[in-house]
């Protein structure tokens, strides 16, 4: 157009602060641009224009364009940032309606970095909700309790739903380490957290653990924007496992052991986690494209990420693409939203019992054998000539040896989609309908091969190793339809908004049985499997409703309902039925407060309402079904081998576990909302666990039954503050923190309430005997995973006393009725704290987080913390430093002292970063630019003796250290 | 309900019954456990044989093991266990899992749902056999729960599955309905050798029925040595002799010593994996190499205590051939109970033909044995008519008893008559004593100390009983076991053994 011309301008808030990253787009036009750093922007448009300002926080603006040829623009602040609309499930909120414990993240209050799996950004974000990750391998999962978790026995999980599909409970994929690592963390742009049972009834059955919303970027109107981001880091392990030098382990063998022993040292020094770790690299490279054509608004973004693990042989690449349009029709009264994401890895895994055995192996011995002709890869390994393979029976193998002769390899791939219609009816604005039909499918397969000649798969005169095969697919389904009203009453102050809904999911699996083979592709003899392949599915139906009540903006009414069928349970136990009901009260806007100049908001939120779970369980145990045996456990009559008929065991009265929550909370903000906040106290109480509870000897087919057994509680306080302590023109400071105390109590155990017979039900497997000995008890009165340990008993210089534990009972003998319940490895108290400061072109930022009175059971030190470690087996074997400190022989029990249970309370700082803006850094062009540098898991500060204190299990063994990643980043728009 | 459709479908229901002896799971090896990993965490560790071994041989003379952090394993031989060890725990569900299954198998072949299910003629009749025989093995493992518990929960076909609280029977009620049920099905078991290898025949519903009379009286306070020798009397009509090698009673093909063999366990290392078994008893021993025992190596566990090498007046083998012990770089005292140099380790487990050769379904990694575990064979039965006579019993006579004490000791000194004992050396003592060179490793030592009043008391002290290294008494509850707590808890019927 000829008459356009170049506008110039500047966006500044009513502090005179310049306000980057504001969108200027002119109305009816497709032009649109974006202030930089310093507020300012370029445009072409022509006089009579209109220009519309918007950005997030701030009342959307429109000007229209005079002859004037630069424009300066003053933005409010959208003073009570309460319009912003949140997610929820089945529909959308305003902030400021809001009645339940809801939690948003968007994009720019992500982690920041080497960022690999989703739920990583928003580590340590969320009051009420802690993340740790599970070990520091390549796209590895994380366990993440909200409110500290409903369930004892069953699963802890909260719920994700993606862009409205529901993922299956326990989601996970045969050949991916983690179900949400499909997912580009590029292309996420909030995290809604759901915590009460207010908000997240509406997902009823499903909705106890919380429930995670995540929604990715959509298509925008206006022009093309390209975005292109590449993140490349290198990673190394900050910490090793303390064991013995070479020379501290020749000289306790060269003092203690026997002459064969002797023989058998080494004259290398060899320090076996140098040769196991490397340092790890990490590429990652996002493309997106976004715009409008043909009024099509549209999102495509294509995703490579290539990336090493810490340990040797560990690598993932993921290949992702994500395709969104938002077209409207019919004058904006329909909107389709399609969205289609697909993700291929491809995956080696290593062998991490090399992790162990590096810990482990003889310090003297060299990586490498010397003899000829070289056996077993080359590889040094522990002989024995009197067997008939050549290698000592049951001695570690070189953990080099494991990770380069296993190859664990998959090409795990799928897909999420879904189109949503929605659709506002011509005659009546206020009825919406909406239909979403979504799929989730994934295919996990893999192949494990370990050659013929590797030490680990060995067998008497060759043709060993293993060439195996795994398969498995999935195939869920959703359709979900619901009815929306909405409509204001002016005359009474009213606001209505009804909405009621069908939903159907169904979850359908197929796990493939193989054979095992050799090397050479030879089927091992009966390893046939019994059956080719299970199709295990089950079907989840529900009704929902909710209605949302308002009263001149001030007092809300929340109810919701939702009614779940489940083919998990016996017909007569299949629905159950789930209610919530939450008030809201902003009181900010009373005449009391109105005038406030030091409050510029405050609500208080209080709700009741019934959640359900059922993951965890199996889909088909109400009633008893056969399974027959595989060829390699049958029983001859005769010459026949036949396989035999197990009768499994049933609980045909099972059904949902149900947790009643209570949340009440204050939302406040002072000072025009400089600092913000909430605090919430919660109750959750659990009935009818999905237990393992053992069944009367004889009564049923297997001793131990999944059944509505029990109770328990969880309580709590979550407090967060956000706060912009500084606001100026060149400076800004933003600094968050939130706060959680969460006390979980298990309540009743036993179908005769109290018994005190039942001592609980142990779990925490402890590595290092045969046929398990167990840390944790779950017993009436205390929390889950209390410790169940003998008290060890110190001598005056303060040292443990092998063997010496206290007899509680006092009865004269130490056995199993003498260990006591002790700390707990369930934190009660974690912290998060982020913090940003902008300077000009500058941005650093960087999250902490910490946790307070949590123990760790340090498996390394008590199983190899002895000297019948070194000296007490066939084989030397390098023991743990702390036997330096112990001097304990090994032959009393040791692995169940209460020695061994140490404090692992933290503070980590998980992410620091720093970026520098270059804005429009080329002449006539659009492009910016934008660099970062950052550095993940910058220190822990800890008096937890072992490697790291964060152990998800409360057991430490074997854990795949987190590394430390240095990274460098571009991100450049156009 | 569709797997009893069919004839095959009964016979898989059997060889589940069966197996349930042999195997921990659906799955060979470990993978699909029977007993849930709350009871036994680790599957292999969850088998019949292993966990009743243990509690007989591991409490006594005969074994230790080294792995002091092996669940449950501390406390077996101080004898200082709880109503919580794993063991103790593994072997009682193991033993109800079976008997559960067997109720259930009785309950579906009853001549009612045969002829419901339109099964007749010979199909029924083998099915008849089938159900006599889960009844002969649910009578076997109750005999199990009364030895090591006394007055376990009581179960029949007659109770239904997840509806029924067990009742607690007392341990003379429970001897009382073992020899009926053992009595009532003799019938319809097959007579020796008609029946496919390893299914139950008569002769071991008699060999069981003389072990219990032996033990009536510890069992009911009274004695009935006369109905012992009776059953033995059986046995030793019913065209049995001692296997002329005692060696190969232990060797990978076992299974051909019909002449002794009354009921074993049958394993095969490719068809029935499982990390129990004789595969067990044939790695545990410690410091025996692999190209002894036949395997892959040894784990390094089992060894004799020195009480027990003892008994054997030449320890070598070179006379009593059953002195089969493994002495290089092992000490003979059992100076430490957790070290495993110390005490002389096995090789009566050979996983090896009687040539030497490999087993014929070896598998390639060397891991699983295809030794068969005789439950019950022959040897005991001379033993038992022995010392059945010589605490009174009648309806056999001491001449007799000498001549089948002498056959075993004939055996056992290569053919020759050396070892060869008289009428005045022929005594309860010297039963004992023989049992144990006889029946080692084949877990009957604590049924037996108990018999004689030597398991608990200063009678007889071998070393780390009682958790001191010269030995002493206890008190008289360890006789038995405890209830496992979990089963307190989850059926009120039940109360606990005394002293617990």
């Amino acid at each position: 157009n000829a008459q356009d011309r170049v506008i110039t301008g500047k966006v500044v808030d009513s502090a005179e602060s310049s306000i980057p990253g504001v969108s200027i787009t002119v109305k009816n036009k497709k032009t649109a641009a974006i202030s930089d750093a310093k507020g300012e922007f370029k445009i072409k448009a022509t006089t009579g224009d209109i220009l519309v300002i918007s950005s997030i926080g701030y009342t959307k603006l429109e000007v229209p364009v005079s002859t004037a040829t630069t424009m300066n623009i003053v933005l409010a602040v959208n003073n009570t940032a309460l319009d912003e609309v949140v997610v929820v499930g089945y529909g959308t909120s305003r902030k400021k309606d809001l009645t339940g414990a809801v939690t948003t993240i968007n994009a720019k209050d992500f982690q920041t970095g080497a960022i690999t799996t989703p739920e990583q950004l928003i580590a340590g974000k969320v009051p009420g909700v802690s993340i740790i990750s599970n070990s520091g391998q390549p796209g590895a999962g994380s366990t993440i309790r909200i409110r500290g978790g409903s369930s004892l026995s069953a699963s802890n999980n909260p719920l994700f739903v993606i862009d409205g599909v529901p993922l299956e409970g326990e989601g996970g994929i045969s050949g991916a380490s983690n179900p949400l690592s499909f997912i580009n963390p590029n292309d996420i742009e909030t995290f809604t957290v759901l915590k009460d049972a207010s908000a997240a009834a509406i997902y009823g059955t499903r909705a106890s653990n919380g429930v995670i919303i995540i929604t990715t970027k959509k298509g925008k109107s206006g022009a093309m924007r390209v975005n292109f981001s590449s993140t490349n880091s290198t990673s190394s392990i900050t910490k090793q496992v303390s064991v013995l030098s070479a020379d501290e382990f020749r000289a306790i063998v060269n003092e203690k052991g026997t002459a064969v022993q002797k023989m058998m040292l080494g004259k290398a020094n060899t320090n076996w986690q140098d040769v196991i770790y490397q340092t790890a690299f990490m590429t990652d490279n996002n493309l997106s494209l976004g715009g409008e054509v043909a009024k099509l608004p549209y999102r495509i973004s294509l995703g490579f990420q290539d990336q090493t693990g810490v340990l040797k042989t560990d690598k993932l690449q993921r290949t992702s693409l994500s395709i969104a349009l938002n077209p409207t029709f019919f004058d904006n009264h329909l909107k389709v939203d399609i969205s289609l994401k697909g993700s291929m890895q491809k995956a080696r895994f290593a062998a991490l019992g090399a992790i162990g055995s590096a810990i482990s192996f003889d310090p003297t011995q060299p990586v490498y054998a010397t003899e000829n002709p070289q056996r077993f890869g080359g590889y040094y390994e522990w002989l024995d000539k009197t067997s008939a393979t050549g290698l000592m029976n049951l001695a570690g193998r070189n953990p080099l040896g494991q990770l380069e002769q296993r190859f664990d390899e998959s090409t795990p791939q799928r897909s999420i989609g879904n189109i949503q219609f929605d659709y506002k009816f011509h005659f009546l604005p206020e009825l919406r309908a909406n239909l979403n039909i979504g799929y989730d499918v994934a295919k996990g397969a893999g192949t494990v091969y370990v050659s013929d000649s590797a030490a680990i798969g060995y067998v008497a005169g060759g043709v060993g190793g293993t060439n195996n095969t795994y398969k498995q697919t999935k195939q869920n389904t959703l359709l979900e339809f619901y009815l929306n009203y909405a409509k204001e009453l002016k005359a009474i102050k009213s606001k209505f908004d009804v909405m009621a809904g069908y939903s159907f999911n169904n979850y359908q699996t197929t796990n493939y049985n193989y054979a095992s083979y050799n090397a050479a592709g030879v089927k091992y003899p009966n390893t046939d499997p019994a059956f080719p392949f299970d199709k295990p599915e089950n079907t989840l139906i529900s009704f929902f409703g909710r209605a949302n009540y308002s009263l001149n903006d001030r007092y809300f009414l929340t109810a919701t309902l939702r009614r779940d069928g489940s083919s998990r349970f016996a017909p007569a136990n299949r629905w159950g039925l789930f209610p919530s009901i939450a008030l809201a009260w902003n009181i900010k806007d009373e005449a009391f407060l109105a005038s406030s100049k030091v409050i510029s908001a405050l609500k208080l939120r209080t709700s009741y309402g019934v959640t359900g779970q059922q993951d965890g369980i199996g889909n088909y145990d109400y009633y008893s079904y056969f399974a027959l045996s595989a060829a390699n456990a049958t029983y001859p009559f005769g010459d026949t081998y036949y396989q035999g008929y197990r009768p499994g065991g049933f609980y045909s009265n099972r059904k949902w576990e149900e947790t009643a929550s209570k949340n009440i909370a204050l939302d406040y903000g002072l000072f025009d909302n400089r600092v913000k906040g909430s605090i919430d106290f919660y109750v959750k109480n659990t009935k009818d666990l999905l237990n393992n509870i053992p069944q009367p000897a004889g009564a049923n087919f297997s001793a131990f039954i999944v059944a509505n057994v029990g109770s328990m509680e969880n309580k709590g306080v979550e407090f967060n503050i956000g706060t912009q302590i500084i606001r100026t023109n060149n400076l800004t400071w933003n600094l968050d923190f939130n706060a959680t105390y969460n006390k979980n109590t298990i309540t009743n155990l036993t179908v005769i309430p109290q018994d005190k017979n039942y001592p609980g039900f142990p779990s925490g497997g402890i590595a290092g005997g045969v046929g398990g000995q167990f840390a944790f008890i779950n017993a009436v009165g205390f929390s889950r995973n209390t410790f169940n340990l003998y008290q060890q008993v110190y001598n005056e210089a303060g040292k443990p006393v092998e063997g010496v534990f206290v007899d509680q009972n006092g009865d004269g003998i130490i056995n199993q009725d003498d260990l006591y319940k002790g700390k707990s490895s369930v934190p009660k108290v974690f912290l998060g704290l982020s913090n940003s400061v902008n300077y000009k072109k500058w941005n650093l930022g960087f999250v902490m987080r910490a946790s307070f009175d949590n123990y760790v059971y340090n498996n390394n030190f008590s199983q190899s913390g002895v000297l019948n470690q070194i000296l007490g087996n066939n084989v030397l074997y390098n023991a743990s430093s702390n036997y330096l400190e112990t001097q304990f022989k090994g032959n009393s029990q040791q692995l169940l002292s209460d020695y061994y249970i140490q404090n692992a309370s933290f503070l980590r700082m998980d992410n620091a970063n720093l970026s520098y803006d270059l804005g429009k850094f080329l002449k006539n062009s659009n492009a910016n630019l934008r660099i970062n540098a950052s550095v993940q898991n910058v220190f822990v500060i800890t008096k937890y003796k072992g490697l790291d204190p964060e152990v998800a299990s409360g057991i430490d063994n074997n854990v795949y250290p987190r590394p430390r990643t240095i990274a460098l980043g571009l991100n450049l728009d156009f | 309900e569709t797997v009893y459709k069919t004839p095959l479908g009964y016979k898989q229901a059997l060889a589940k019954v069966y197996s349930a002896f042999a195997l921990t799971g659906n799955t060979g090896g470990t993978g699909s456990p029977d007993i849930p990993s709350q009871i036994i965490s680790d599957e292999g560790n969850s088998d019949f044989l292993r966990l009743y071994w243990n509690l007989q041989e591991l409490t006594t003379d005969e074994a230790a093991w080294t792995w002091q952090n092996d669940a449950g394993v501390k406390g077996l031989k101080e004898m200082s266990w709880s109503a919580v060890n794993p063991i103790i725990n593994g072997i009682y569900y193991r033993a109800f899992f079976q008997i559960t299954l067997c109720n259930d198998f009785i309950r579906q072949s009853s001549d009612e749902n045969l002829s419901k299910r339109g099964i007749s003629g010979a199909d029924a009749e083998n099915i008849r056999k089938y159900r006599a025989e889960a009844r002969f093995i649910r009578a076997y493992q109750y005999w199990v729960l009364m030895d090591l518990f006394g007055n376990p929960p009581f179960v029949t076909e007659n109770d239904a599955i997840g509806a029924t609280l067990p009742k607690q029977i007392q341990r003379k009620e429970l001897f009382t309905y073992i020899e009926t049920e053992l009595k009532a099905i003799e019938n319809d078991l097959l007579a020796k050798g008609q029946n496919e290898y390893p299914r139950a025949e008569k002769p071991a519903a008699w060999a069981l029925l003389a072990r219990l009379y032996l033990n009536a009286e510890v069992y009911t306070g009274t004695a009935k040595y006369t109905e012992a020798i009776t059953y033995a009397n059986k046995i030793k009509s019913a065209s049995f002799s001692l296997h002329p090698n005692y060696r190969e009673l232990t060797l990978a093909d076992n299974h051909l010593n019909t002449t002794e063999n009354i009921f074993m366990i049958a394993y095969d290392a490719t068809h029935t994996q499982n990390w129990g078994g004789t595969t067990y008893l044939t790695h545990g021993p410690a410091a025996v190499p692999g190209d002894i025992s036949g395997t892959s190596g040894n784990w390094g566990g089992l060894r004799h205590t020195n009480n027990f090498v003892d008994l054997f007046s030449d320890e070598s083998g070179n006379t009593d051939q059953r002195a089969m012990f493994y002495t290089v770089g092992q000490n003979r005292l059992m100076a430490d109970l957790y070290t495993g140099t110390d005490g002389y380790s096995s090789t009566k487990y050979r996983n090896k033909t009687r040539t030497g050769a490999k087993a014929p379904n070896a598998d390639p990694s060397g891991n699983w044995t295809d030794i068969d575990f005789p439950l019950f064979r022959l040897g005991e039965i001379n033993l038992i008519y022995a010392e059945a006579v010589l605490r009174g019993g009648t309806g056999g006579d001491l001449a007799t008893a000498l001549t089948y004490i002498n056959q075993l000791r004939t055996r056992a000194y290569g053919g020759k008559t050396t070892g060869n004992i008289t009428a005045s050396q022929l005594t309860l003592d010297f039963i004992l004593a023989e049992r144990g060179r006889e029946l080692y490793y084949e877990a009957h030592r604590r049924t037996d100390l108990i018999r004689f009043k030597k398991f608990t008391t200063s009678a007889y002290l071998w070393v780390w009983k009682g958790g001191v290294a010269n030995g002493r008494a206890v008190e008289d509850k360890y006789n038995l076991f405890p209830i496992p707590s979990n089963d307190l808890s989850s059926n009120p019927n039940l109360v606990q053994n005394q002293g617990y």
